[in-house]
């Protein structure tokens, strides 16, 4: 214990597995993943090294900008609708009803897979025999194909995955809630401050730091929803949902076009990444004011 | 809402119907989360011609344990059929199976050896032990979908797709959100115990096995119980390297079941019955472990 080597011989006993998954599931793959994007691979054979090729094709890819712009529409929709309900029932936790109980049944949807939620909600929005339907055809509102139509399939899947989330954005946001101090409540509640004053006054800049969080990983989660596209609309109706990661992996898996969906993969990373660094910066996520 | 109209008699609580309110939006979100979780229940407790013709009935139509049955392989398919299954059949027993195998194994190896490292980034001390971890950390930023083809690519041409180890492998030995959680606990341990436990290298290692396990045994099943479900969930590395038969999971295999049906004619009850049965486990360690998931979600999102 006196070499200056301290524990390394026993360390690199204890970190060896963990390294060894590290370099094989996530290094190489990641040299390898770039590595690709600049080829033509079809699986059969040898990677052709093309250089920016897929790239330039992408740029000009009608569908990849279709994709994007599906894509971005369901997260828009999906971050705006889980920000305000999850802030909501956060607050409805916190001031109301702090029972582990009613976190726990708001919490179920969120520990349910994927495919659970989205085949139970394909059912309950089925045109002919969804319950969604029939009610609202009983107020007297026409039927509507959810999953079926071009103008309702994306809205319908952020909105399935913002019933799923919606309790765990929620309980993140009700332990950001629980960590501000009680004084601070008390000195606006004598300074004669009303309960909104107080919310937007202590509550909304001290959760700041937890908001920017939770938005950084949500939004980087609904950039790469999948499962409940994959099935319900695969995609449909013609290009309708077929949102960035369904469009990578039928490049991939329905065509064969390893180069391509290579290429496509690293510009979604490349887009997460800047996601996350520009919320980070322009929220000053790492900076709490009560500091 | 018309709980304004209550009245407001009690001056010491001039904001009570606020609380009213609130506390009526309370039941009004756990009947939005609730309600499907029942209407899956009265499907799969229908039979799929009395569906057709009472769409709108609260109550399970025309009361049948038929697609349990199905689903479970009780019933022939000429009796499918006959109860308005569609005669496409899913495997049940053999991806609950798979599923648990599946499930069990990465979430045993992943949860062991990010604990053997986690040790080792808080209670060892090397040279360069931050520069590793950082370097660990920073692979929590990759997106799932970059890596996943590769892997795949890594997978295929070790001759493992369609094997459980192929499956496995990627989840089987870290995670940089495991070894995270573990090392804030680790470090939180008193040094005492260690140090009078300590007298070479080489007992790092029944330390580790009898003090630092022990004593983290709480931390280390919240991870254990969170990650399993995460493992009993995942979707998309299954579909790509277990789409066989013989290693199919749950999950998969709904999706093919749904998949199988002939459009317009889906068994819908067979359906429900299969999804409720696949997220029983869930359901069970939910009842078990509830009070654990929840208090641990606060942390959990901290990544």
């Amino acid at each position: 214990m006196t070499s200056r080597l301290g524990d390394l011989r026993i360390a690199l006993f204890f970190i060896f597995p963990a390294v060894i998954g590290f370099v094989a599931f996530f290094l190489i793959p990641t040299i390898r993943g770039i590595y690709l994007s600049f080829t033509e691979y079809s699986i059969l054979g040898e990677p052709t090294w093309i250089g920016i090729d897929n790239y330039t094709a992408i740029f000009a890819d009608e569908l990849f900008w279709n994709a994007m712009g599906v894509t971005l529409q369901y997260v828009a929709l999906n971050i705006g609708f889980q920000t305000v309900i999850a802030l909501g029932l956060a607050l409805l936790m916190h001031r109301v009803a702090k029972s582990t109980f009613i976190r726990g049944a708001l919490l179920l949807p969120f520990l349910v897979a994927n495919v659970i939620v989205a085949l139970l909600w394909f059912w309950m929005l089925d045109y002919q025999l969804g319950i969604v339907n029939e009610i609202m055809s009983w107020v007297g509102l026409p039927r509507v194909a959810f999953f079926g139509s071009e103008q309702w399939a994306i809205p319908t899947i952020a909105f399935v995955n913002v019933w799923r989330h919606m309790g765990y954005t929620a309980l993140l946001i009700f332990a950001g809630l629980q960590s501000i101090p009680n004084h601070l409540y008390e000195v606006a509640n004598l300074d004669g401050a009303s309960p909104t004053r107080t919310f937007w006054s202590v509550t909304m800049p001290l959760l700041r730091p937890v908001l920017v969080l939770v938005l950084v990983v949500t939004v980087i989660g609904s950039f790469q929803v999948f499962d409940t596209v994959a099935v319900t609309t695969n995609g449909g109706p013609v290009n309708a949902s077929r949102v960035i990661q369904m469009y990578i992996y039928q490049k991939a898996f329905g065509e064969s076009d390893f180069g391509y969906a290579s290429a496509l993969s690293v510009i979604l990373f490349v887009i997460l990444a800047l996601v996350a660094f520009v919320q980070m910066k322009f929220l000053k996520g790492n900076e709490s004011d009560l500091d | 809402m018309t709980t304004s109209t209550l009245p407001r008699n009690d001056r010491k609580k001039p904001l009570n119907w606020r609380r009213i309110g609130a506390w009526v939006l309370v039941a009004v979100a756990l009947a939005v989360t609730i309600a499907p979780f029942l209407w899956m229940l009265r499907t799969a407790l229908s039979s799929n011609s009395a569906l057709a013709s009472n769409a709108g009935n609260l109550l399970p139509a025309d009361f049948s344990w038929g697609a349990f049955k199905r689903v479970l392989g009780l019933q022939t398919t000429e009796e499918a059929i006959a109860d308005g299954g569609s005669g496409a059949a899913i495997n049940f027993w053999l991806y609950l199976r798979n599923s648990v195998i599946f499930a069990t194994v990465t979430t045993a190896g992943q949860v062991f050896f990010s604990a053997m490292a986690a040790y080792a980034f808080a209670r060892l001390r090397w040279p360069g032990r931050n520069k590793v971890f950082a370097v660990f950390l920073t692979t929590m930023m990759v997106p799932p979908i970059f890596t996943a083809l590769p892997n795949f690519l890594m997978i295929k041409n070790l001759g493992l797709l369609n094997t459980m180890a192929g499956m496995s492998l990627p989840f089987l030995f870290m995670t940089p959100f495991a070894i995270f959680f573990l090392r804030q606990f680790f470090l939180s341990m008193s040094r005492e115990v260690e140090e009078a436990a300590m007298l070479d290298g080489a007992k790092h290692l029944r330390i580790f096995f009898q003090i630092v396990l022990p004593n983290a045994a709480a931390p280390i099943a919240t991870l254990a119980l969170l990650t399993f479900i995460g493992q009993w969930n995942e979707y998309f590395w299954p579909l790509l390297v277990g789409q066989d038969e013989n290693v199919r999971v749950l999950t998969v295999g709904l999706s093919v079941f749904k998949s199988q049906s002939p459009q317009g004619a889906l068994d819908w009850s067979g359906l429900m019955a299969g999804t409720l049965v696949a997220a029983l486990p869930i359901f069970l360690l939910f009842i078990a472990f509830g009070k654990k998931v929840v208090n641990s979600i606060g942390f959990s999102g901290i990544k």
